[in-house]
């Protein structure tokens, strides 16, 4: 039977997503690991491997389409000893396909199979139609949520993120008292639709040109945009923030610096960044306490120190990880964020590397900027937004003197960090930065 | 006088009792049980299996009286009532040395004697009148299960009045018998009795058998036990028992009239009470809500560091639920917190009458009563190959689905080996299956759970074989 391949989930937010490119044509022959697609997904544009054998017989959705749904039907591919005749009266599995790749095989010869509109509906059975299951989720790390299949499907039916939800079950597993618990608590039961209309909505925000408004050019949001004008919303909206500001002087640090990339002898190059990630992870060991999400009905305590660094890339931004840089050696720590900030500019990451951090910096230091306060990346509890280091005038035993100065402020939750514990933790960072040689120990 | 120190010290070594002292010292705790009488308790010595004995004996008594249908033929088909009793009290024999077995091999200390509180983390023992150990508990279990109910006037003389227990060990086999309560306990004694060709009447205060079953299930088992010449009275009560010399006279008041009927044998099955007194719960914060000890999720009683389980918290009575109550309890004292409370939606319950009767979860009232909006399957043991093979045709399954969320609300069965099938259902339901899980799961053919499978089809209206 001819295997229908759909459009996958490539993250766990990914409802639909671009079709960017195929890079395999009608009638050519695959294999499994044969890379066929390039998708634009939330964040990234992902390339998708197949785990089928067989020849391409017909794509079903032309490349540059955009919204394609997650599970729609996108190519139909025949095994080895099928020909075309098996493509006759085939339905293609999968979800609704839109609208544009629906008519895309439509214009195709009639004497070929006949033209998949939107998927069959699912067959009458006896008297009873069947609710369907909801896939297994995924949480930012791509891991399986662990689920009962009724907690599944009470989540589904009542719009409830899985991933905002702590399982109560064995391993972790997320049962029916834990939905019926996050059902009980008003801010996770998102009701699916919002009961009334917002109240008087400012201008909506539209394309269109508006009375009195300057000429413009328009560029059309990609999926980045969209997902980060959403994230920022939600979190300047939903998380209730607060910031707290250090001054650190760093003229140990950048000494350290450069006697170490003096020793690195052009294998490493030690950027003032990368000894802040170190610091700011071996600081959450010391105040594991800011290491912290809050998870709706309580708070995730993580044990590694995963930090998301913010990179600009091209038209948005992206959070690759460090994982366990409370672990890492300075020079792993910066040829790993060399790495990962190259491919993150190519819009090469997987989902795994930028999606479940533990705790925030976003560095801005290298634009001359002074100090300023940074969006919490939700779920996390904190955000470190760091500063130009600067010479300034300072006061030492009541002297003026000048010492290189780096203002970082820290974002903070307040569902989960609370002040005093936020004031902890950027001592203890202060402490490693100004006396660096503690990093090493 | 031996005094001695313990992690865990569990009063009673009945099904609730020894499990949790055997669980304790799996979590490498220094454990005890406490026992005036005999290891197992009341389930291994004189409740689920010496009955179960009984009910085998009657049950190939009853099949022999089918040989004919198999194909056989046999003469002078009768029984020894005292080879019957014998048996059962040798099953119960030898499972009572298991459990002295199994505690030994956990190392789990026995002391012999009745366990009462005696201050804070102090259990006095006492054998014979004489105090034999002072033990010193961080944790204390209480499992000291629960005995017959007894209605006033008619109290058991294990003469012509029976208990469960006079009933277990008959001297005589009696020729009519009249059974107060249609309980699982009454309801198995009626079935053994009857099936051995007494005369039974049973009579039941509520409108039907096996009231905590599900109306049809009730209802079925109802016509199936008068198919078998059982009497069975609903809605009506006893007032009045007299003794004669080997018979009783008893009074039943049945739709506002009084009958009286004359039989050899009375078996008094009105319920039970917990074992709550003499055990050392006056001066502590232990609270007692009539006979039963009340408890939190993790079985903690109102004074701290002790602990009740089984029986002795309430219903329902069931063994399988003390063991799981016992585990609960001391994992939760072990500081593991991968156990949960007890869900008791998740705990079936058996009844070995013929035809057996197993259930879990909702009855389709109670679901309904609830606020469900339910989908009801059932199916017929006549629709299933493997029921008609085994010549067992009668019974039915049926399951108790929420129409929103598919969740599986309750399963009740009547029928041939219902009891070993029910746990399917159980295990479903304590992973919270949908109904989904379960039309995906493949049920070996030719068995009897084939019909569980198509009950659960046919309350989407998808059964194929009915």
């Amino acid at each position: 039977m001819p295997i229908t391949i759909t459009m996958p989930a490539l993250s766990p937010t990914m409802t639909e997503g671009t079709l960017a490119k195929w890079l395999v044509n009608e009638g050519d022959t695959i294999s499994s690991g044969d890379i066929i697609a390039e998708i634009e997904t939330d964040k990234a544009t992902m390339e998708v491997e197949t785990v089928d054998e067989g020849k391409v017989a017909k794509i079903l959705v032309p490349e540059g389409t955009e919204g394609v749904a997650v599970n729609a039907a996108i190519a139909i591919v025949l095994e080895e000893d099928e020909d075309e005749s098996a493509l006759s009266g085939y339905q293609p599995a999968g979800g609704p396909a839109p609208a544009a790749a629906a008519e895309a095989p439509a214009a195709a010869p009639a004497a070929e199979a006949p033209a998949p509109t939107a998927a069959a509906p699912p067959k009458a059975n006896g008297g009873g139609a069947v609710q369907a299951a909801p896939p297994a989720p995924t949480n930012a790390a791509g891991e399986r949520i662990k689920a009962s299949p009724l907690a599944r499907r009470m989540a589904a039916q009542a719009g409830l993120d899985l991933t905002a939800i702590t399982g109560s079950g064995p391993h972790g597993r997320i049962v029916k008292a834990d939905i019926e618990k996050a059902l009980s608590m008003p801010a996770l039961a998102a009701a699916p639709a919002p009961a009334a209309a917002p109240a008087p909505a400012p201008a909506a925000p539209s394309s269109e040109p508006q009375p009195f408004e300057p000429e413009f050019e328009f560029v059309a949001a990609n999926n980045m945009r969209k997902v980060v004008a959403r994230r920022m919303t939600e979190s300047k909206q939903q998380v209730p923030h607060f910031y707290l500001t250090v001054d650190c002087e760093i003229d140990a640090l950048l000494a350290l610096r450069k006697d170490l990339n003096a020793r690195g002898e052009g294998e490493f190059k030690l950027s003032v960044n990368d000894l802040v990630i170190k610091a700011a992870a071996l600081a959450l060991m010391k105040v594991p306490a800011a290491n912290a999400s809050w998870a709706g009905d309580g708070i995730k305590y993580y044990k590694t120190a995963d930090i998301s660094v913010a990179v600009a890339i091209d038209g948005g931004l992206i959070t690759p990880i460090v994982r366990s840089a409370e672990q890492k050696g300075l020079s792993t720590i910066s040829v790993e964020m060399r790495e990962l900030a190259g491919r993150a500019r190519e819009g090469k990451l997987r989902p795994e590397e930028f999606q479940g951090g533990s705790f925030s910096i976003s560095n801005l230091g290298m634009y001359g900027i002074k100090q300023f306060e940074a969006v919490i990346n939700m779920p996390q509890g904190c955000i470190l937004a760091v500063g130009a280091g600067e010479q300034r005038p300072v006061v030492k035993d009541g002297a003026l003197a000048i010492a290189t100065v780096m203002s970082c402020t820290l974002s903070v939750d307040h569902r989960s960090v609370d002040g005093a514990v936020g004031a902890e933790y950027l001592a203890a960072f202060k402490k490693l930065i100004e006396d660096p040689m503690t990093m090493m120990l | 006088m031996a005094e001695q120190n313990f992690d865990v010290v569990v009063v009673g070594s009945g099904p609730g009792g020894y499990v949790a002292a055997i669980r304790a010292a799996q979590l490498g705790m220094k454990a005890a049980v406490v026992e005036r009488e005999l290891l197992g308790g009341i389930c291994l010595n004189w409740g689920c299996i010496p009955t179960k004995a009984l009910l085998r004996s009657s049950e190939i008594y009853h099949l022999m009286h089918r040989l004919d249908e198999f194909g056989f033929s046999a003469k002078d088909i009768k029984f020894d009532l005292q080879k019957i009793v014998k048996r059962s009290r040798a099953v119960a024999g030898q499972l009572n040395a298991g459990v002295k077995h199994l505690l030994r091999k956990n190392k789990v200390t026995v002391v012999e004697g009745h366990g009462r509180l005696a201050g804070k983390g102090k259990i006095a023992v006492e054998k014979d009148g004489k105090a034999v150990a002072d033990i010193a508990a961080k944790h204390i279990i209480l499992a000291t299960g629960a005995r017959a109910r007894e209605l006033p006037g008619m109290e058991a003389d294990g003469k012509l009045i029976w208990t469960y227990r006079h009933a277990m060990v008959p001297d005589v086999m009696p020729k009519s018998l009249l059974v107060i309560g249609s309980g699982a306990i009454g309801i198995e004694f009626a079935s053994f009795f009857n099936t051995l060709g007494a005369d039974v009447t049973v009579v039941e205060v509520l409108d039907r058998v096996l009231p905590v079953e599900d109306e049809e299930i009730s209802a079925f088992a109802h016509k199936a036990f008068e198919k078998q010449g059982m009497k069975l009275k609903t809605g009506a009560k006893v007032t009045k028992l007299e003794k004669g010399a080997n018979n009783v006279k008893a009074t039943i008041e049945n739709n506002g009239k009084n009958e009286t009927i004359t039989v050899d044998r009375v078996i008094s099955a009105v319920g039970i009470v917990g074992n709550v007194e003499d055990i050392g719960l006056e001066n502590t914060k232990v609270e007692v809500d009539r006979t039963h000890v009340v408890i939190d999720e993790w079985m903690r009683t109102g004074e701290p560091g002790v602990y009740a389980i089984g029986d002795l918290v309430g219903p329902p009575w069931l063994a399988h639920k003390a063991s799981h109550e016992g585990v609960i309890c001391v994992e939760h004292i072990a500081g593991d917190n991968t156990t949960h409370p007890l869900d008791t939606s998740n705990v079936p319950g058996c009844t070995y009458c013929w035809p057996q009767v197993a259930s879990v979860g909702m009855t389709e009232a109670a679901a309904k009563e609830a606020g469900h909006e339910v989908k009801v399957g059932r199916f017929p043991f006549i629709g299933n190959g493997k029921a008609i093979a085994l010549g067992e045709a009668e019974g039915m399954v049926k399951t108790v689905f929420d129409a929103k969320t598919g969740e599986l609300l309750g399963a009740h069965m009547v029928g041939a080996e219902v009891t070993e099938l029910i746990q399917g259902y159980g295990v479903a339901k304590t992973l919270e299956s949908t109904e989904l899980d379960l039309m995906h799961a493949i049920f070996p053919h030719p068995t009897l759970s084939e019909m569980m499978h198509e009950s659960v089809l046919d309350a989407y209206g998808r059964a194929i074989h009915f």
